[in-house]
């Protein structure tokens, strides 16, 4: 039953005159329970999260040694952290210049109704359903020197084979290299959904009025496909930001801390080492980093969508 | 005739519900729950564990112990929020070091010392595993299982190499036997230097046949440079010495350690610095899900240093034991003396389940390799703890990743001995 139908029923029972009240009951009998688990869940760990981070605390007890913001400068006084900006950065970089355009090149190949661009849908989405570790893990016996594809590949033509992941400038890349692969499909996803929006009467029209297909891609079909193409890059960034799970299963931002990310960063240097304190920081850092984009690229970029 | 059949069946059916029944009593009645949380995978061991606990039951009734496992990642990272829990486990698995004495810091573990000098209990372990459970002259852990690094061989890389295992005494010697395989095309070392620690047995070994105990002791002391003395230094420029030989096997930065103990078992290189539970890792790992068999299988000491201060006799592993968390009661520790009665024990080291830290137990062990690793830890004037268990849980990090940086070529040895009393500086 919708709300709607409640209150309308809730009033003819009140008698005229009391919406108002009506709203408010309802506001009552369904506000508390979602305001209750956002405040549990969010609200209150992100505060606890920005109060450990002036501790100098390893999870026993509550903290008490305060140690003010010297969390924070030995946080960017670490050189694994420089290491796992720049990595995300480098990863925003790769899904904006790489994975979206491809994303969207493919889109365009499997809007239309031909027959077979189901199957290619399908396929080119798969990555995206399967579980992050697990893909993980297949890409790292992909990229086994030992026993790997690669290996194969390089062992047929009677080279040396490498080990990619034992490489700290090759390692990086490889992972980019899974990152593109697992979400692109995604995101061709929802600009196939973006392009079937448009209608055929403007291509139509356009073409009658003797318009080119890059004219066609460049005045009608980029345009429309704007408020799409923002959404992407939002989901884009924000998951480049939180990259984690695909880099434990590689390489667990080894070798020599050449692939942390943040998120890594966080768990190796917070978690693994019980300096809850300074991993409360890496997360604070990490939640500022995202609202400001997050809020700053929706009033800016998003204000109309 | 049919009918008699069918009354005694009925009988015997009827007195098996009311055995089933009574065998469901003690656990109806329990009044006392003792529940232990372990972190060993192996079916066999827990078989064990299960074992000794109903055994424990039966002789003790209205006492119920209740054996949870959890994976060991899972259990390192929940551990912390764990023990401060009112349903934290009464008996836990641990390592003892650093991790421990937070734990004794933060006092959710109990004192066990009276109940350790009651009846000699004490007396039955091994004086190096009494002495990892002992912090401020305070007991707080019962020792019972232990380890010891050394170096695994493949004898027969060695004989087509024309290496003799036997003479590798010295740091040189290892040297030199590195050069030999290489001009033989032989992969030397095998190491999971993806997983970091595997190399971290290279540090702190040097470390304990230059320093000696004394060495340590000092550094964890404070006294003079503390880890960035000159004992430190020199354990990452030995080590500096074999990495620049290219020893280990292509990719060993990424390999983990199961992974790496899977090379080993392949025949992929002549030897691995590991602790005994490489054997069980081998056989999960290898190709052909056996590996080196026995006969095939060597063992050697870490080699000595020249001009170094350890005794030749120090070993370094770990001594596992079980903690006793605050509160809990007392059936708790009389289940670990139960536990850990030699002819218990012996039973672990006849299946080969584990290697006990309980004397009178190691003639029990079969398989010869075995029996000498628990023989050498026995004998040992100072037996070192893994340091990166030893010096909790952030410096343990600090040392694992400096001593796969010098593995990688990515640092120098005396910035890493100052990293990691730089971290040492900041826990402590």
């Amino acid at each position: 039953m919708e709300t709607g139908q409640l209150t309308a029923r809730w009033a003819r029972f009140r008698g005229p005159g009391t919406q108002w009240g009506a709203r408010a009951a309802v506001a009552l009998l369904f506000l508390p329970p979602a305001l209750l688990l956002f405040t549990v869940f969010v609200a209150l760990p992100m505060g606890e999260a920005a109060w450990y981070s002036l501790f100098n605390w390893n999870g026993y007890g509550t903290p008490t040694q305060f140690t003010g913001w010297r969390n924070f400068r030995l946080l960017f006084e670490t050189p694994a952290f420089h290491t796992a900006l720049k990595n995300n950065l480098l990863v925003i970089v790769v899904s904006l210049v790489v994975q979206l355009p491809l994303a969207l090149a493919m889109a365009l190949l499997l809007a239309g109704r031909l027959r077979g661009t189901t199957g290619f849908r399908l396929v080119f989405f798969l990555p995206y359903i399967l579980a992050e570790i697990a893909a993980g893990l297949i890409w790292r016996f992909v990229y086994d020197g030992d026993y790997g594809f690669i290996a194969k590949i390089w062992q047929a033509f009677g080279a040396a084979p490498p080990f990619v992941l034992a490489e700290p400038d090759l390692a990086m890349a490889a992972i980019l290299l899974v990152v593109v692969w697992k979400y692109f499909g995604f995101h061709m996803i929802l600009y196939i959904a973006g392009l079937q929006q448009i209608s055929p009467t403007l291509y139509e029209a356009a073409r009658i009025d003797g318009a080119g297909s890059w004219q066609i891609f460049r005045r009608i079909t980029l345009p429309l496909l704007g408020p799409t193409i923002r959404l992407s890059v939002f989901f884009a960034i924000i998951g480049s930001i939180q990259l984690f799970d695909i880099i434990m299963a590689l390489t667990r931002g080894g070798p020599s801390d050449s692939t942390q990310t943040m998120v890594t960063f966080l768990y190796s240097y917070g978690v693994t080492r019980m300096q809850i304190g300074f991993g409360s920081a890496v997360g604070v850092v990490l939640f500022v980093i995202c609202v400001v984009f997050a809020f700053g690229y929706k009033r800016f970029l998003m204000r109309d969508d | 005739m049919e009918a008699q059949v069918k009354t005694s069946r009925l009988l015997f059916s009827g007195a098996l519900a009311l055995a089933a029944a009574a065998a469901s009593l003690p656990a109806l009645a329990a009044d006392v729950n003792v529940r232990l949380m372990h972190v060993d995978q192996n079916p066999e061991i827990r078989t064990y564990y299960n074992d000794l606990a109903q055994r424990f039951e039966s002789t003790h009734p209205g006492v119920k112990v209740e054996i949870l496992y959890l994976e060991n990642e899972a259990y390192k990272k929940k551990l912390t929020t764990l023990l401060q829990s009112p349903d934290r486990p009464n008996i836990l698995y641990s390592w003892g070091g650093g991790v421990m004495r937070e734990q004794i810091k933060a006092g959710v573990l109990e004192d066990i010392t009276p109940a350790m000098n009651a009846g000699n209990w004490k007396d039955r372990f091994l004086p190096a595993g009494i002495q990892a459970y002992t912090v401020d002259n305070r007991i707080y852990g019962v020792p019972f299982q232990l380890s010891q690094v050394g170096f695994f061989y493949n004898k027969d890389l060695f004989a087509k190499a024309g290496v003799d295992a036997q003479g590798i005494k010295t740091w040189d010697d290892l040297l030199a036997a590195v050069r030999k395989f290489q001009a033989a095309g032989i992969t030397p070392i095998i190491a999971g230097g993806g997983d970091k620690w595997p190399l971290h047995f290279y540090w702190s070994h040097l470390a304990i046949r230059i320093g000696g105990k004394p060495a340590f002791d000092a550094a964890v002391r404070g006294e003079g440079k503390g880890f960035a003395d000159e004992t430190f230094v020199r354990a990452g420029e030995l080590f500096k010495q074999l990495v620049d030989l290219k020893p280990f096997q292509p990719g060993f930065l990424g390999a983990t350690f199961p992974q790496s103990s899977g090379q080993f078992g392949d025949g992929k290189g002549a030897m691995v610095l590991m602790l005994n539970g490489m054997l069980g890792s081998m056989k999960a790992n290898s190709a052909d899900k056996v590996g080196i068999p026995d006969e095939k299988l060597g063992w050697f000491a870490f080699p000595t240093v020249a001009g170094g201060k350890g005794d030749p006799s120090d070993t370094l592993g770990g001594l596992n034991g079980w903690i006793v968390t605050k509160g809990s009661p007392k059936e708790a520790v009389e289940f670990l003396r139960f536990f850990s009665e030699a002819q218990n024990q012996r039973i672990a080291a006849e299946k080969g389940v584990y290697l006990p830290a309980i004397k009178g137990t190691s003639d029990a062990i079969k398989r010869p390799v075995l029996r000498l690793l628990a023989e050498n830890v026995g004998n040992a004037k100072y037996h070192q703890v893994y340091y990166d268990q030893m010096l909790g849980a952030s410096v343990g990090a600090v040392v694992n990743d400096v001593s796969a940086d010098l593995a990688a070529g990515r640092i120098k040895p005396a910035d890493a001995a100052a990293a990691v009393q730089q971290a040492w500086k900041q826990a402590n």
